[in-house]
């Protein structure tokens, strides 16, 4: 019979406004085992701990039931305790009386109520408790960072230079993502390139760093520190070993007319390219839907004048296997399509823009060299019209974002204030909901776009743009006139709301590592484990989890990398005991368990056994990789010899709680 | 006051409007055809149910201006539907016995030969009880 303590936390009045836990306490002291039972304000505080670390001593407590919040908050804590006190930590249960009973619950009585049976079902629980010890397995000190934009580069030099290995997974020909695309970038308007390129060196030339680009993730293994993960080198049909970067083959390729995904469509480039000029690895790609080689077998221009020998028509796809103990996600973010929004006549005219086409217009690297002119005539636009928000804060089926994608506000501060700047003569509008600019030296940068370079701010949303000739008419309202009114305009730029990356949802599904519904990756808790997701040893860095500017993509994508840092420089981990295992005299090798693990932790072994009529007969039962289970239980319910138990959660223990509850 | 929250009440249930949705943005005045005619805008309309400022909307010749071409109701971002809003009104209005602004006999004489038919059901919908 164990000998049970039962501490009843008040949280504050967080528990001990709707549930009466003196009752509580007083009520379970009766329950079978229970020779101990005490309320606190609150448990988890050190006066609370040590409260129970005295009463497991003084009354010789064998397990214990924690009344209090989550066990997702505070289990750990009180496992720590037990352990601090001598027990083995898996003797100790919580009910949840906050989150599943005080916080749902308006009335004393029923709050009450529920707390005591949950109480009970967690007594019934700890009575059939057993010690368990966790097994240990090694770290794989290397890392995996998917996505290669400021994020998951800053991630990875935190990493390396930390002194472990590590490797970035980019998807596209170069890292950099989308602040390569970036011109000037608020609020200090130092140049992107002049603040990134420096970190893509650092990348690609360290020696602990390994950059896969033109790279895909198609399957993930394994768990915490001993990940298995398949990498596919997409054919770039240039050897990467051979390939100096010297652009030649890019001067001469014949297929000239590819859009230039770079200058996001508005020239063009070859069919053999390298997306800019501080790519980085330097190394060329042929794009196998434009080249003429690759699709009719004529041409072969480039492989004529490569000097160096580097290209190969005939390379294929490759896919390698690395082990990594911790894998970040950094897979970045893109503008929403405008294909929802005809109202602004974006596929009407190309004068109409997105904010990232507006940066590529502006930038010295861009299709016009920097140059502020129209995509439709090449003619300097002389009035401007921002559109803020546009597929941001939107409610309703198909209507767009539900959040607020953070950075446009600022953005185009920067571009209505850079354009007022270098072009004195043109008239620039901004329409606004709200202008949002809170962070260090944000809302003084707003303020100095519309007080020292005279941006007309207009509260109002725009309601329709119509091409009219060489114009755009734009038909907004003017809120705080209380007028409607027309602007003909040169250029309208739209705020295009951000959105993760198409890639992000299937690739989460590879990790187990879960999203919300605008599928950004989602926190192991919103304020106290923001990098980390709750898959344990996946870590989230940039704006895969939420939209962000480059300051708080560094920022985290350093947090990212310490907690990486933390996990490597472990030699060994704990693995979680309660894990499945079976009784191999009940199993029947029937394989049912095996189809149902999602882990793949199930295998069978034939094993010989001595029979009650003292013959030996071989039968095939099931083994559980204990490094590999998971614990989630499937296998259990599918067993049907019921040999299949999940240690820390046998069907005997479940059964006990739910009679707890029903009597 | 009593008065004037069944007022709202009733223009609520008969649009199955949410005001507290919207945000206040002005993409509805912005896109509307018949801003200029009106006194009261789609996001003023907005604005007043959700206050419980009916009267003046009803007292207005504005929901006889809206022409719903449910614009701000296809454009609102919050799906707030404002032109539902001013229907809603306009049912209020036009319910009561007597209010008629136009009777079906009224019509022959103000026809066109240009006017679309459809324009014709409109109004009938619009104008007679
Ligand atoms: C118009 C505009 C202007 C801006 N101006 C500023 C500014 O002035 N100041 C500022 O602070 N911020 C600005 N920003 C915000 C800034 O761009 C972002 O904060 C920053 O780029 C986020 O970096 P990231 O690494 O998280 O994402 P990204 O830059 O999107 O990088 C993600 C990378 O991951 C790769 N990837 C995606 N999926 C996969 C996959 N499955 N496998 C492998 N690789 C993958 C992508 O190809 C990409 O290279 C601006 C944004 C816009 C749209
Ligand atoms: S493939 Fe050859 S020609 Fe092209 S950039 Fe590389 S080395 Fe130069
Ligand atoms: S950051 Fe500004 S422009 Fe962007 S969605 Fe939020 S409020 Fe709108
Ligand atoms: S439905 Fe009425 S209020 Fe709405 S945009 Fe059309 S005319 Fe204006
Ligand atoms: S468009 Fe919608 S959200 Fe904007 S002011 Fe009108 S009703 Fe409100």
């Amino acid at each position: 019979m164990q000998r049970i303590g039962v501490f009843v936390c008040w949280c504050g009045t967080n528990i001990a406004g709707t549930v009466d836990v003196v009752k509580v306490a007083q009520t379970l002291a009766n329950e079978p085992g229970v020779v101990f039972s005490a309320d606190y304000q609150y448990m988890c505080s050190q006066a609370g701990q040590d409260m129970i670390k005295e009463a497991v001593k003084k009354h010789k407590l064998t397990g214990l039931v924690i009344c209090s919040c989550s066990p997702r908050m505070h289990e750990a804590t009180f496992r720590k305790t037990a352990a601090a006190a001598g027990l083995n930590p898996y003797m100790v249960e919580i009910a949840n009386i906050r989150e599943q009973c005080s916080w749902v619950h308006k009335e004393m009585p029923i709050g009450t109520e529920k707390a005591i049976i949950l109480g009970k079902a967690a007594v019934a629980k700890v009575n059939l408790n057993a010690p368990l010890t966790p097994g240990e397995s090694p770290v794989t000190k290397r890392a995996l960072v998917i996505g290669g934009g400021i994020a998951g580069i800053q991630t990875a030099l935190d990493i390396a230079d930390a002194g472990f290995p590590v490797d970035i997974v980019e998807k596209l020909p170069t890292i950099g993502g989308k602040m390569a695309q970036l011109d000037k970038t608020f609020p200090t308007l130092d140049c992107a390139a002049c603040i990134l390129t420096p970190k893509m060196v650092d990348a690609g030339q360290h020696e602990k760093i390994r950059i896969f680009s033109y790279s895909e993730v198609t399957d993930i293994g394994g768990f915490v520190g001993n990940f298995h993960v398949t990498i596919k080198k997409k054919a770039r049909y240039v050897r990467e070993d051979l390939c100096t970067g010297c652009g030649l083959c890019t001067e001469k390729c014949p297929q000239k007319k590819v859009p230039n995904e770079f200058n996001l469509g508005m020239d063009t480039r070859r069919a053999i390219y390298i997306p800019f000029a501080q790519a980085v690895p330097k190394i060329a790609a042929i794009d196998e839907d434009y080249c003429t080689m690759l699709k009719t077998g004529k041409c072969g221009v480039c492989a004529k004048v490569c000097t160096a020998g580097a290209i190969d028509y005939k390379q294929q796809d490759e896919y390698i296997t690395v082990d990594y103990g911790a894998i970040v996600a950094a897979t970045g973010y893109n503008p929403i399509s405008m294909d929802k929004f005809d109202e602004f006549a974006y596929s009407q005219s190309k004068d109409v823009i997105t904010s990232l086409e507006f940066e590529r217009l502006t930038n010295a690297a861009g299709p016009t060299a920097g140059k502020l002119l129209r995509p439709s005539d090449g003619k300097h636009p002389h009035t401007i019209v921002f559109v803020q928000c546009v597929g941001s804060r939107c409610s309703g089926a198909d209507k767009g974002k539900e959040y607020c994608s953070k950075i446009c506000c600022m953005y185009t501060a920067k571009h209505a204030m850079l354009t007022r700047d270098k072009y004195p003569d043109t008239d620039v509008y901004v329409f606004y909901i709200d202008v949002r600019t809170p962070g260090k030296n944000f809302d003084e940068f707003y303020r100095r776009a519309v007080e020292e370079y005279g941006v007309h701010y207009i509260k109002g949303m725009v309601g329709k743009v119509t091409p009219d000739g060489d114009k755009l008419v734009v038909q907004a309202s003017d809120l705080l006139a209380g007028k409607q009114m027309k602007i003909d305009a040169d250029l309208v730029v739209l705020a295009a709301a951000i959105e993760p990356d198409k890639s992000a949802r299937p690739l989460a599904t590879l990790l187990t590592a879960s999203m919300d519904t605008n599928d950004f990756f989602t926190e192991a808790h919103p304020k106290l484990r923001p990098v980390e997701s709750p898959t344990a040893g996946v870590f989230l860095s940039g704006t895969c989890q939420g939209p962000k500017d480059i300051p708080e993509t560094v920022s985290q994508a350093g947090a990212a990398a310490s907690k990486v840092i933390g996990l490597l420089a472990k030699d060994k981990l704990m693995g979680n005991p309660c894990v499945a295992h079976s009784d191999e005299m009940m199993c029947n090798g029937c394989s049912s368990c095996e189809k149902v693990c999602p882990y793949g932790a199930i295998t069978y072994a034939d094993k010989e056994y001595r029979m009650p009529d003292r013959t030996t007969k071989v039968r095939r039962v099931a083994v559980v990789n204990e490094a590999v289970c998971q614990g989630c239980g499937c296998c259990t319910v599918a067993c049907p010899s019921g040999a299949m138990d999940l240690k820390g959660f046998a069907s005997a223990q479940i059964m006990a709680e739910v009679d707890a509850i029903c009597k | 006051m009593a008065e004037r929250n069944n007022m709202k009440e009733q223009i609520l249930r008969t649009s199955g409007v949410n005001p507290l949705k919207c945000m206040r943005c002005g993409k509805c005045s912005a896109t509307c055809p018949a801003y200029d005619e009106m006194e009261y805008h789609p996001h003023q309309f907005v604005y007043m149910v959700e206050t419980g400022d009916i009267e003046p909307l009803l007292n207005s010749e504005s929901f006889y201006k809206c022409l719903t071409c449910f614009a701000c109701v296809d454009r609102c971002p919050r799906s707030v539907e404002p032109a539902k809003l001013v229907e809603a009104a306009r049912l209020m209005v036009i319910r009561e016995q007597g209010k008629n602004r136009l009777k079906p006999d009224d019509i022959p004489a103000q026809l066109d030969e240009d006017m679309p038919q459809q324009l014709l059901v409109s109004a009938l919908r619009k104008y007679s009880k």
